[in-house]
């Protein structure tokens, strides 16, 4: 099975969180807000304008510009 | 150096315990530290940086001291916030002592992640309790949480609360009370493993951190692997020589690791272990904790409804401050005036009355008219962010705002701007990227502001021809050149003096809660109260400056003069002698304006605003203007000697149109008005929007700068409007 970028999911769908990239900093935040490898991941929306996600994660809500969400790859459950 | 050591505090004879308050954002943790305070505390800034302090003592227990750290997400350093609560916590903090023992709040909603950051502190060994807060909304939802297991496991008392309810708060209270009587750090070694090179380096740090007595034997494992997992060393002088050594020889070490992922590590392991340990203490049921928030957002964050909710709230918080303050300020102007009249009658004439009744007086009365709309704007503000709508705001408008560099949050202030700049950069607290809120900051002012319709609707109404639709284009103009140089200097500041990488956008929705009036009544007050106390002292000094400066000096033989002229009307008995009276007093008030130091200025800067159309009557009007911009209004008024006018006198509309240079050129064209609004809209003529820039951003070099930048914008802008439509012959 080939991972794919989180802003490449569609809303509704979910898949486990496989690696991050980026730039040091924002990885490493996002890993303390939850999003560790392993972890599961819903895109619960985009906002109205396309941008930013909506993204259910560890029970509670995360909202993320598609720019960082490229950076996070998952494995489409 | 042993910077840790706190000296204890002792008043009265008692020896005062301070207990650091940490917890993640929206976790409650000012409800409880309302709760235990009794909503008595002060309000501070830490020195250098605009993160604010609340201190307070816990209501009945005298000797226990709760500081509020801000609220973060984990304790590595990359926001002001969070490096603030570190550095608190590590005691290396000027002028904030090591706290006597902590108490970290967590969201019993959202255990893992609020674990997250307790168990970076409690590795720290601090004495600790735990506040696990929002239990009620916990067992609606059907979820069972064994406290006991929780507490065994954390190492530490763990204390089941409803913040907003007062419950347990007696309870935590107590064991408050109990942990400063202990009185000793607890050992609580991490119960997850590193890879084996980094966990020898953090064996090599804390070392030196016990050893030079920078961290308690039993906290130093922790605190070494804080500094670790930085990329970089710390920029922070605090640190003792001998563990700024070993953090940097264990940073070069770790370098020839590649395979190292030293992010990963930290936060993986943490999580995988917190994982386990909810597992294990949380009996979770089939029901969504928050089926409500799903069902909410669904409307919010719709494509349709979300934009045409947000665009229904932004304009009655639009409405508000900018129609519902009205009476209320006019409230104010009337009982300042009264006020006024009251000490004229009052007390004899002289220079004291004169600084009683139009510095000192005319001062406070500049600082509190704008009290009205700041309530109202923190009020609104206090409850899009009880509610949880103020993150989805900022999530409707991130793209939009994304265009200039702003975040989505810099909307509702600049909105507010266009009422007042005043509350407008006060709301900018609500921006966490320091770059971002100082760019917001910047360009605030250059909404249109409410203090600006006089000056637009007087000049238009004297000075322009035309039918009513094209003066109201004019006046829509105004506010549009306003907002499209606001957005582009944001975009200019971002891109030069702001410059610095995109802030990544990871931002909480947190579930939405009913607000609770007296919590948003609170903000409100405790906001808008930073206001008076702070900028107002800084307006109602230069209010006083400029009223001297439109009033001195005085002329003992002009005053002759003039009262030998009185005294002649009142000895021929003429039955026109009131309004001659009257006249006299006009004229006087302009002959006085003319000399004073105001008056003076006016003349010395007509070379500078020759260029742009304008004479020095009119150089008067832009320096009184920085009272407030109203001010050009009245000053006209008395420079053209019509006594007290507004911007609906119609004398003051006709000697405005009949006003002429001395070769005889009508002096008000339609172009110089043009130009002077255009100046108007581009000048920071406000000193008390440079008094909140100066209190906001703790230095006197933003204000400056941003005076700057504007001034030279209006210069600018006026000289283009006048030279370009001279040469093509338009308006004059």
């Amino acid at each position: 099975m080939t991972t794919i970028p989180l802003d490449s999911l569609n809303a509704g769908e979910q898949g486990h969180i496989t690696g991050l990239a980026g730039a040091p900093d924002v990885r490493r935040r996002l890993m303390e807000m939850g999003l560790t490898p392993g972890t599961l991941l819903r895109v619960v929306r985009f906002a109205p304008l396309g941008d930013p996600i909506d993204i259910e994660v560890r029970g509670y809500h995360l909202s993320l510009r598609k720019h960082d969400a490229r950076q996070i790859m998952l494995l489409r459950q | 150096m042993s910077i840790c050591a706190a000296d204890p505090s002792v008043s009265g004879g008692q020896r005062i315990f301070t207990i650091a308050v940490m917890g993640n954002p929206n976790c409650g943790k000012t409800t409880l530290f309302n709760a235990l305070t009794g909503l008595r505390h002060k309000v501070g800034n830490y020195p250098g940086v605009t993160v604010e302090k609340r201190e307070g003592a816990v209501s009945g227990e005298p000797s226990l001291r709760l500081l509020d750290l801000p609220g973060t997400y984990s304790l590595s350093a990359r926001s002001p916030d969070e490096q603030i609560a570190r550095d608190v916590l590590l005691g290396c903090l000027e002028d904030t002592p090591r706290p006597d023992g902590v108490l970290i709040v967590i969201d019993a909603t959202n255990l893992e992640r609020n674990l997250y950051l307790a168990s970076q502190v409690l590795e720290l060994g601090l004495p600790a309790v735990i506040a696990c807060n929002m239990m009620d909304l916990l067992r609606e939802a059907g979820h069972e949480l064994d406290i006991r297991e929780l507490s065994q496991r954390l190492q530490a008392p763990v204390i089941p609360t409803i913040g907003h309810r007062g419950v347990g708060i007696d309870k935590l209270k107590a064991a408050l009370r109990d942990l400063c009587t202990a009185q000793r750090s607890v050992n609580r070694p991490r119960q997850w493993s590193l890879h084996e090179e980094l966990e020898k380096e953090v064996r090599h740090v804390a070392a030196a951190m016990t050893a030079s007595g920078f961290a308690s034997p039993e906290g130093a494992n922790g605190a070494a692997l804080l500094f670790l997992s930085e990329r970089e060393l710390p920029a922070n002088d605090h640190l003792p020589s001998l563990v700024s050594h070993s953090l940097s020889e264990a940073q070069e070490r770790l370098r020839v690791h590649p395979e190292l992922d030293v992010s990963l590590e930290v936060t993986a392991g943490r999580y995988a272990w917190l994982g386990e340990l909810v597992d294990a203490c949380l009996k979770r049921s089939e029901r969504n904790l928050h089926g409500a928030t799903d069902k909410l957002d669904r409307i919010f964050t719709h494509k349709v409804w979300g934009l045409v909710c947000f665009a229904a709230m932004m304009g009655l918080l639009f409405y508000s401050i900018f129609v519902l303050a009205r009476p209320l300020m006019g409230l104010i102007e009337t009982g300042v005036e009264g006020l006024q009249q009251f000490t004229a009658r009052h007390l004899a004439a002289g220079p004291l009355r004169d600084l009683l009744t139009d510095g000192v007086i005319a001062g406070v009365g500049n600082v509190i008219v704008f009290f009205p709309q700041i309530c109202i704007l923190f009020l609104f503000i206090a409850l899009l962010e009880d509610t949880g709508y103020m993150a989805r705001a900022a999530f409707l408008m991130e793209r939009i705002m994304s265009r200039v560099g702003l975040p989505g949050k810099s909307f509702i202030p600049l909105l507010s701007s266009h009422a007042c700049a005043i509350p407008g950069i006060m709301a900018t607290r609500v921006i966490e990227n320091p770059k971002d809120r100082l760019a917001t900051i910047l360009v605030a002012p250059l909404m249109s502001c409410s203090a600006r319709l006089p000056v637009y609707t007087v000049l238009i109404a004297a000075c322009l021809p035309g039918n009513p639709w094209t003066k109201a284009t004019v006046l829509l103009s105004m506010y549009g050149l306003g907002l499209i140089t606001a957005l582009t200097m944001a975009t200019v500041f971002k891109k030069t003096i702001l410059r610095g990488p995109t802030p990544a956008f990871i931002m909480e929705l947190p579930p939405y809660r009913v607000p609770r009036l007296s919590a948003v009544l609170f903000v409100m007050w405790d906001r808008s109260k930073v206001f008076l106390t702070r900028a107002g002292t800084i307006i109602l000094a230069i209010t006083i400056l400029l009223w001297a400066a439109t009033h001195y000096p005085q002329n003992a033989q002009r005053a002759a003069h003039y009262e030998a002229q009185r005294e002649a009307v009142l000895a021929s008995g003429a039955a026109d002698a009131e309004s001659r009276l009257e006249a006299i007093a006009r004229e006087e008030a302009a002959d006085q304006l003319q000399h004073s130091y105001a008056g003076r200025l006016g003349r010395l800067i007509e070379p500078v605003i020759r260029p742009l159309g304008y004479d020095w009557r009119i150089g008067i009007g832009l320096v009184a203007s920085f009272a407030a911009r109203e001010a050009f209004v009245s000053t006209m008024g008395v420079v053209y000697g019509v006594g007290e006018a507004d911007e609906a006198t119609p004398s003051l509309h006709k000697r405005l149109r009949e006003a002429q240079w001395p070769d005889g050129r009508p002096l008000f064209t339609p172009l110089v008005a043009v130009g002077l609004m255009v100046f108007y809209v581009l000048a920071c003529q406000c000193v008390s929007t440079i008094a909140v820039v100066r209190r906001e951003t703790n230095s006197w070099r933003w204000p400056a700068f941003q005076l700057a930048y504007m001034t030279g914008l209006a210069y600018m802008g006026a000289l283009l409007v006048y030279q370009v439509g001279s040469a093509l012959g338009i308006g004059s």
